[in-house]
């Protein structure tokens, strides 16, 4: 099972560069096709999604790292070991 | 102290602390359910500012200042203690909903309307992001050991309760007084913002009379808080981690568990179905109500077995099934499927007398309503409209029973075509059970969630800790279902199918939801901590 958890830490930290790529990708895309009427709103949602977005693959990176280098082998059984 | 003493202070505890989260859910609710008259109210149409306020209003609040929120009021939580953090929570969401009601509309207060809005709207939202963690752990802190997830789950019922009593409040006041009532700029809408001042005035009322966690006042007697929450839950390794697995292995999943089945299955009924705003409402409100207490049965099992599984099996069954009964959705409320009466006097075509466009002159509008009605007492009313473009603008004076054809330049080719759906008893019926199952899902996942995270975190960074990932797993994930739904079916639009795979939205919960089944199974442990007196 330790394996499995380091191994798939691994892929978790390459999907978390790939979904920032996807979502850049499609904000680029859906700002360029806007019509002129709406498309500052539609760029400010985008902001708000990559604002928020980014932060959060940044943690799913980080989460993959700690998978990948064993951190969750073993987790706290007790309040007393957290 | 005797046994029966502790029973009836934990329900004292439960009680007081369930009423108030209740009433924030309803105030963050009522905002977004009334969105279309609010921005009809408050924001002018086709005003680019206006726009760009009003996204901020929606995407904002529930977004970026809710995780905010949790920050902020963690923060608090776990340096001053539990009980004032989510009294003063309480009293920011009910003075910002009240004020929201107090507000007047552009037309009188211009540009100030909107962007008071706004400002109350993230107050909003801010207060709710500071209110979940601390009533969760306040009462997970208060409850018995072996049986917190039991208690925690009555705290789980308060999001859907909150639904619940916006939906019922907003149907009631809407049914007495019709649309238009309801609509006006000082109408109905405001009744129930200003109706959740009392409920907050009873609920602070209760939640003065609790006491600090015991749990918290033990480690300040001790001298031994958290000099700095937020340094301690995010900046060590090994409390970090524990915020990512509890993230990406359990609250995303249940974010868009809980997002699909208790708001886009509502905006699934009413804008793809067609069912009328009443009736879609009712089957929100009668599924919600069977499936409410599973909440407590799912919190009460997970002391049994185990949070794990419960919560996975969850997400596993939505993973699974959101496609079959979202197509059962279309089909039970499908035309197509269904047999028409062959009493003709059931199917009444109603021509209503021609309209003349008020601002432009050379247009008039011909409405025409059928009514058909099928064998299982479903009644399918089709509206059509048809714009007629005279050759010049229109004389004023000369009656509209006296235009003749010969004056109609041409009649627009694309007329403007709405449905609107009410099911007979057997279908209706199903439709209730198809959310009920997506319901039930939404408790599995729900409500043994509290107790799990309570028993991640140590007692003196638990309120910052547990709270962060709940409101970017629950808001963020959960919240973005709606729009990233809305944007896949957009996809899947080509000149041949112009109305897309209505089912392709459903990709993102499913997606999310299937991702953190997979973290869940492989990190999560099921190990239940009898005692969190760390």
């Amino acid at each position: 099972m330790n394996a499995i958890k380091k191994f798939s830490g691994y892929l978790w930290m390459l999907m978390a560069p790939l979904l920032i790529l996807f979502l850049l990708y499609e904000a680029n895309e859906k700002i360029s096709h806007a019509s002129a009427a709406v498309q500052s709103n539609v760029i400010l949602q985008w902001v708000i999604i990559l604002l928020v977005f980014t932060p959060i693959c940044i943690g799913f990176f980080i989460f993959g790292k700690y998978a990948s280098k064993g951190e969750y082998n073993q987790l706290p059984g007790s309040s007393e070991e957290l | 102290m005797s046994q029966e003493k502790k029973q009836s202070n934990i329900a004292f505890v439960i009680g007081a602390s369930s009423v108030g989260t209740l009433i924030e859910w309803y105030d963050f609710y009522i905002f977004g359910m009334l969105a279309t008259i609010i921005s009809k109210q408050f924001f002018p149409a086709n005003a680019g500012t206006a726009a760009l306020l009003s996204t901020l209003a929606i995407f904002a609040a529930g977004f970026i200042v809710r995780p905010f929120g949790a920050l902020v009021f963690g923060r608090l939580g776990d340096l001053i203690g539990r009980k004032h953090t989510f009294l003063l929570t309480l009293i920011i969401m009910g003075g910002s909903t009240f004020a929201i009601g107090l507000v007047p509309g552009y037309a009188t207060i211009g540009w100030a309307a909107p962007i008071l809005v706004l400002i109350l709207r993230l107050l909003q939202g801010l207060a709710l992001g500071g209110e979940y963690g601390g009533a969760a752990t306040y009462v997970a802190e208060h409850a018995p050991a072996g049986q917190r997830g039991f208690w925690t789950s009555w705290i789980q019922t308060t999001a859907t309760l909150g639904l619940f009593l916006a939906l019922g409040i907003i149907i009631l006041v809407r049914s007495n007084q019709g649309v238009e009532k309801f609509s006006a700029e000082w109408g109905g809408w405001r009744y129930p913002f200003w109706i959740s001042i009392v409920l907050v005035g009873v609920s602070i009322l209760i939640r003065m009379r609790m006491s600090e966690s015991p749990m918290f006042t033990k480690l300040k007697t001790e001298g031994r808080t958290s000099a700095n929450p937020l340094k301690e839950s995010f900046g060590q390794k090994r409390n970090f981690k524990m915020v990512l697995l509890a993230l990406f292995g359990a609250v995303m999943g249940q974010g868009v568990v809980w997002y699909t089945g208790q708001f886009y299955a509502q905006s699934f009924i009413e804008t793809v179905c067609k069912i009328d705003f009443i009736q879609s409402r009712n089957i929100m409100l009668v599924a919600i109500l069977m499936a409410t207490p599973c909440f407590v049965l799912f919190g009460w099992l997970s002391d049994k077995i185990g949070r794990k599984w419960i919560m996975l099996i969850g997400m596993l069954a939505a993973v699974f099934t959101y496609r079959p009964i979202y197509k059962e959705f279309i089909n039970i409320t499908s035309a197509a499927n269904r047999a028409k009466t062959v009493d003709a006097r059931l199917t009444n075509i109603k021509t209503a007398f021609p309209t003349y466009d008020l601002k432009d002159k050379t247009k008039m509008y011909l409405k025409q309503e059928t009514d058909t009605t099928y064998f299982d007492g479903s009644v399918f009313k089709y509206y059509r409209t048809d714009t007629l473009i005279f050759k010049a603008p229109r004389d004023e004076t000369r009656p509209i029973t006296l235009i003749n054809p010969d004056m109609i330049a041409y009649s627009s080719p694309k007329p403007n075509l709405v449905v609107e759906k009410t099911l007979g008893h057997t279908a209706y019926w199903d439709m209730i059970w198809l959310v009920f199952i997506q319901i039930v899902y939404v408790t599995m996942v729900y409500g043994p969630i509290a107790a799990f995270l309570v028993e991640m975190f140590p007692t003196k960074i638990r309120y910052t800790s547990m709270s962060l990932p709940y409101h970017i797993g629950n808001g963020v994930f959960g919240g973005l279902v709606p729009f990233l739904g809305t944007l896949i079916v957009e996809f899947t639009k080509t000149t041949e199918h112009p109305a897309g795979d209505v089912l392709a939205g459903l990709w993102y919960p499913i997606g999310v939801a299937a991702v953190c089944f997979v973290i869940g199974l492989i990190y999560l442990s099921n190990k239940i901590d009898k005692n969190v007196m760390d």
